[in-house]
């Protein structure tokens, strides 16, 4: 099957019923998707389908179609995306191991609602889980990151 | 009204029986036109419908608060998913985050989200179309009510039993119980409810 990855059109030898996250990981090497609970109930395997997340660890990746996938590794085509940028100021990073899915989640939302509320962002990261408990760091680093993209498009 | 179309009914099956009867007789041919359903039947025809509805698979995305439910125990959905502007949930955290195209493979297990071709979604916020916690009567009333049930009519309302998210609901996938009255018995009572005026217990 082909699929459309960060871009590219990618032929993939999978079976069809195979996650879109180990189609990721294994055949294609783009591991910075994360395998965390394997039921969608984490946040870690986090990627944008046709730019909304979506949790590529309950997804057949015959489902996928003519559909966009974009992952971590392609979030920004020009450098770190607003969002990464923000990360690395807020300092928001502890284990990592689920930020990718974090950070995908989050630029959703910001290009969604450009000023996002404290409320708009509780929301919208209730399905990513922190063990590490970075949750206030992450919220800290949305609004920066929101600001970011503010400045970077005047 | 009520009194009324019960009235009619009753016409309506003394004509079917006299008509039988000069068919029997060698009278003109018989008209497949069934007899209309007395209110009694239409009452117990609500029954089945009722039981339907209350079912986990169609109550859990028809609550009394803006948090869907889940599983055959009606529990709360996991993560704080919430209706949304439009039903689809909230930027983020849409439904169809996790419930995907079609209910995900057995190999997957039990404790995946169930998915299906039209898009996920619950009730949009202007049209909740509550079904937790209401009893047969009152619910029945908003059934029929078009300005509560999504602007349907009866013809619209028989097209709903076969909306793919309500199918579904005879289809739920592993680890979830399946609507109990098979599908062709709810859309049988739903025309027997709907021939016999549509009655609703007090």
């Amino acid at each position: 099957m082909k699929l459309h990855i960060n871009g590219t059109v990618r032929d993939v030898e999978e079976p069809g019923d195979t996650p879109l996250l180990w189609v990721l990981r294994d055949e294609l090497g783009l591991v910075g998707t994360k395998f965390g609970c394997g039921m969608a109930q984490c946040g870690a395997c986090t990627v944008h389908l046709d730019g909304k997340p979506t949790r590529s660890c309950v997804l057949p990746a015959a489902s996928v179609g003519d559909r966009h996938v974009t992952t971590i590794e392609g979030l920004s085509k020009d450098g770190p995306h607003a969002v990464q940028k923000a990360w690395l100021e807020a300092d928001v990073v502890q284990c990592g191991y689920c930020q990718s899915g974090q950070l995908m989640t989050a630029a959703a939302l910001i290009e969604a609602k450009p000023d996002p509320t404290d409320n708009d962002i509780d929301a919208a990261m209730s399905g990513n889980v922190c063990r590490c408990g970075t949750y206030q760091r992450v919220r800290e680093a949305i609004h920066l990151a929101a600001k970011i993209r503010k400045g970077a498009a005047k | 009204m009520r009194h009324g179309l019960f009235v009619t009914s009753a016409l309506a099956a003394v004509a079917a029986v006299t008509f039988g009867s000069l068919v029997s007789c060698g009278g003109p041919p018989a008209s497949s036109t069934p007899p209309v359903p007395t209110r009694e039947q239409g009452l117990a025809a609500w029954g089945t419908i009722n039981t339907v509805l209350q079912h986990p698979r169609c109550r859990n995305c028809h609550p009394s608060g803006d948090a869907p439910l889940q599983g055959d125990d009606s529990r709360p959905h996991v993560m704080n998913v919430q209706r949304g502007p439009e039903g689809e949930g909230r930027i983020g955290e849409q439904c169809t985050a996790c419930h995907g195209p079609a209910n995900p493979p057995a190999s997957y297990g039990e404790h995946t989200p169930p998915g299906e071709a039209k898009p996920w979604h619950m009730p949009p916020p202007d049209m909740k179309m509550v079904i937790v916690g209401m009893a047969p009567g009152p619910l029945c009333e908003q059934v029929k009510d078009p300005s509560r049930n999504g602007h349907k009519d009866m013809k619209a309302l028989r097209e709903h039993w076969d909306d793919p998210l309500v199918t579904w609901g005879w289809n739920p996938g592993l680890g979830r119980a399946p609507v109990p009255i098979p599908h062709d018995q709810l859309v049988a009572a739903f025309e027997t409810w709907s021939a016999a005026g549509a009655p609703c217990p007090q």
